[in-house]
């Protein structure tokens, strides 16, 4: 099947990778970028999308997702969430490795990739498993899945407990050059808690979790990078001195990235006053100050990526006792108004919010994405940063209507959203 | 769901329709239920101890989690107010064989009950079910996790109160496990709000919680200078539990260290008043000396939670039954 000329006009694209920052008309052929500004020769035009007044830019990649598919069918599923995913601009996705079955081995990786096909509306990246069952004791057979396609390994929240074992999976890893994501967590020091250890946790009497659960686990890690020389990417930061080391060993050489959870941005520990379970996610909502870092590490690019840590549940799963419920935030449909909120506030400027949901992670994954070199597969998204949208049930696509913000008001809107060549999303 | 403590355990007119935590309430609302527990002093000295509140009403004992002591005087403070009791042990009851605690509340709830007393060892567990009742139900919370033990921490004022004359400049000392306690957390809050001149807790740093100082509370390190001038020392239960999650060495060092002395309550001043929530574990957290001699009131505090309980169950069923007399048939 040809796959039709696209030409979106009069938005302003946003292209970080080619330093473009202008209104200017972006063509599609053969599900490829084609070209941004001039007119091919030779192309026709066969379906026009106005973006007059919105921003044309590549279509976001997010690091850290979950579909629940395979194994949590109850929660939610790829085609469920593929759906709320384009609705938010969202074209590529990193699948965290606990599903059920695990994704430790090629066929796993297949299949993931075959949902995804089937669904045609979003690119899977299926990340593979750095231990055996994520078990933290073997390690998984990360020769094969890179062989297969896998990038980029982890033990998703699954501890390693052992840091011999931890040495040798990341020398292991890099001999293979795959990318490890770290979600940096000490277990024995995070254990029992539910939110951040501090005054409020003090308050509300629940087990908290101190800032040192992330900092020494961050300490430890930087230190085997720095003697290892492997990519290291950590994953969900929330902590203030995270930031500070991260900054710090970037500074003195070491390879290592870091991504943050867009509410990490936004919301603290008074989330969960009034044991608000929809706040309820691991790593826990932090003090003021380690927002405040967390922001700064996003604008000082310590921190390239922006992700979703998308989790969605069923209802029952946070109807219980605060400690009895399940952490996580349904979170792909907020990823883009909460990050336009930082370019509102002064945060970010506003190429450099589109950076954090495009080039920035695809970096750590595959550099052929999040950009809108010709040539490339065509993944676009067409948001009107303007336009207001409240989450309710009419508006919410996501399984999962687990979200703090449920009921608020949101700025920043998806119009398009193409995946490979191939409209997957018109708000028409 | 968001809906802080305060907001929910008062109705519209500052009234109090369930009762989950000292946070939140006023100084007038806490000397109200002392008063009105005041009043409820005589029914246990009449023949016929009781008085007809809540007659024809059910009250449910919901508790998740074992007591002797609170769930006994609960049971009673219902009974002489007429109540229909109903004691439900869900330690073998429905939430062991998988239902949900929603699912519990809305089985009871469909058996037309009115009120339910709520022990459970998850923090909030009395805050989730009061923000899911229907709305004729009052919940009381007898105890949630490390958050709230409000009767206690009332009886304790209401205790404190009779023997002292006032709560207002008075230095009272609290000692020990102050991080697992929710008994120590109602206590702070309540003495703070009643206008105690200092409040002091003092324990190894393992025992207390990050943050306690934005209470209001002053943290010692030294029992000895902790005593220095107290008016009322509460000493809090050392749980077995604690020497094994590496809290503590040992209750042996525990005791020298922290241990309330007839020795070191000479620092306290001539009258002190010594209390204990109980269960006390003798010559651990206190010398049998202490628990025996002239400054406790342990015992009184026991029947005090008596007419502690009748008040706010009291309360809050008025509050109830006149919301709904108010509403058009």
């Amino acid at each position: 099947m040809k796959q039709p000329n696209i030409v979106i006009s009069g938005g302003r694209v946003i292209d970080p990778t080619n330093q473009i920052d202008a209104i200017l008309s972006l063509f599609i052929a053969n599900g490829k970028i084609a070209a941004v500004g001039e007119q091919p020769d030779g192309f026709v035009i066969d379906q026009q999308l106005n973006a007059e007044g919105a921003i044309v830019c590549p279509g976001f990649v997010d690091l850290c997702a979950r579909f629940r598919e395979p194994g949590y069918e109850n929660k939610a599923t790829i085609a469920s969430e593929s759906l709320a995913a384009v609705r938010s601009g969202i074209t590529t996705l990193c699948i965290q490795p606990d599903t059920i079955p695990l994704i430790d081995s090629p066929a796993m990786i297949e299949l993931i990739e075959e949902y995804a096909e089937n669904t045609g509306m979003v690119r899977l990246v299926p990340i593979g498993a750095l231990t055996k069952s994520l078990a933290g004791a073997e390690l998984a057979e990360m020769g094969a899945l890179k062989a297969a396609g896998c990038r980029v390994v982890s033990n998703a929240r699954q501890p390693i407990n052992n840091l011999l074992v931890m040495k040798r999976a990341l020398e292991y890893a890099a001999s293979f050059h795959l990318v490890v994501m770290i979600q940096p967590n000490e277990p024995w020091l995070s254990q029992l808690g539910v939110m951040h250890e501090g005054e409020i946790s003090t308050r509300l009497g629940l087990p908290g979790i101190p800032e040192t659960a992330e900092t020494v686990a961050v300490a430890q890690i930087i230190a085997l990078t720095q003697q290892i020389g492997v990519h290291v990417h950590f994953s969900q930061l929330s902590c203030q001195r995270s930031v500070h080391m991260i900054s710090r060993a970037q500074y003195d050489g070491v390879p290592i990235t870091a991504d943050v959870a867009a509410h990490q941005l936004h919301l603290t520990e008074t989330a969960v006053e009034g044991y608000n379970t929809m706040s309820y996610v691991m790593p826990p909502l932090r003090a003021e100050q380690d927002k405040s870092a967390l922001r700064s590490g996003v604008q000082r690019g310590v921190i390239s990526a922006i992700c979703t840590d998308h989790q969605p549940h069923e209802a029952a799963a946070k109807l219980d006792v605060f400690s009895a419920t399940e952490p996580g935030i349904s979170s792909l449909e907020t990823m883009l108004p909460l990050t336009l909120k930082l370019v509102a506030e002064g945060t970010l400027s506003m190429s450099h919010a589109i950076e954090r949901l495009t080039n920035g992670p695809a970096a750590i994954i595959d550099a052929q994405l999040g950009s809108l070199s010709p040539g490339l597969n065509a993944d676009v998204c067409v948001f009107s940063p303007q336009a207001e949208w409240t989450i309710n049930h009419q508006s919410w696509l996501s399984e999962g209507k687990n979200t703090p913000f449920w009921g608020e008001e949101m700025k920043g809107k998806v119009m398009y959203t193409i995946h490979s060549g191939q409209v997957v999303y018109s708000d028409l | 769901m968001r809906q802080n403590a305060a907001c929910l355990q008062l109705d519209q007119n500052g009234r109090l329709r369930h009762f989950l935590s000292i946070a939140g309430l006023s100084r007038e609302l806490l000397t109200e239920i002392m008063d009105t527990a005041e009043s409820f002093g005589g029914v246990a000295d009449q023949v016929v101890k009781k008085v007809p509140l809540l007659r024809g009403k059910t009250v449910v004992n919901l508790f998740f989690e074992n007591s002797t002591r609170t769930r006994t005087t609960f049971e009673l403070a219902a009974k002489r107010l007429s109540a229909d009791v109903l004691n439900v042990n869900i330690a073998t009851s429905a939430t062991s064989k998988g239902e949900s605690l929603l699912d519990t509340i809305r089985n009871l709830e469909a058996m037309h009950v009115d009120m339910f007393v709520v022990r459970h060892a998850s923090s909030g567990a009395a805050h989730f079910i009061a923000s899911h009742v229907a709305p004729h139900i009052s919940v009381i919370n007898a105890g949630d996790g490390s958050h709230a033990h409000p009767t206690q921490a009332m009886l304790d004022m209401f205790t404190i109160r009779q023997i002292k004359g006032r709560i207002e400049g008075l230095i009272v000392v609290i000692v020990g496990d102050i991080l697992h306690s929710r008994v120590a957390r109602s206590q702070i809050s309540a003495l703070i709000r009643l206008g105690a001149q200092e409040v002091r807790v003092i324990a190894p740093r393992t025992l207390i919680p990050e943050g306690i100082q934005s209470f209001g509370v002053h943290v010692f390190e030294q029992i000895d200078s902790a005593l220095s001038g107290a008016d009322v020392v509460i000493a809090l239960r050392l749980q077995k539990e604690r020497m094994s999650g590496a809290f503590l060495p040992s209750e042996h060092e525990y005791f020298s260290c922290y241990g309330l002395t007839e020795q070191r309550l000479k620092h306290a001043k001539d009258d002190v008043t010594v209390m204990h929530p109980g269960p006390i574990n003798r010559e651990v957290e206190i010398e049998s000396r202490v628990v025996d001699g002239p400054h406790s009131v342990i015992l009184q505090q026991v029947s005090n939670g008596i007419a502690i309980r009748m008040a706010t169950m009291a309360m809050t069923m008025s509050t109830i039954n006149q919301t709904r007399s108010q509403q058009p048939k």
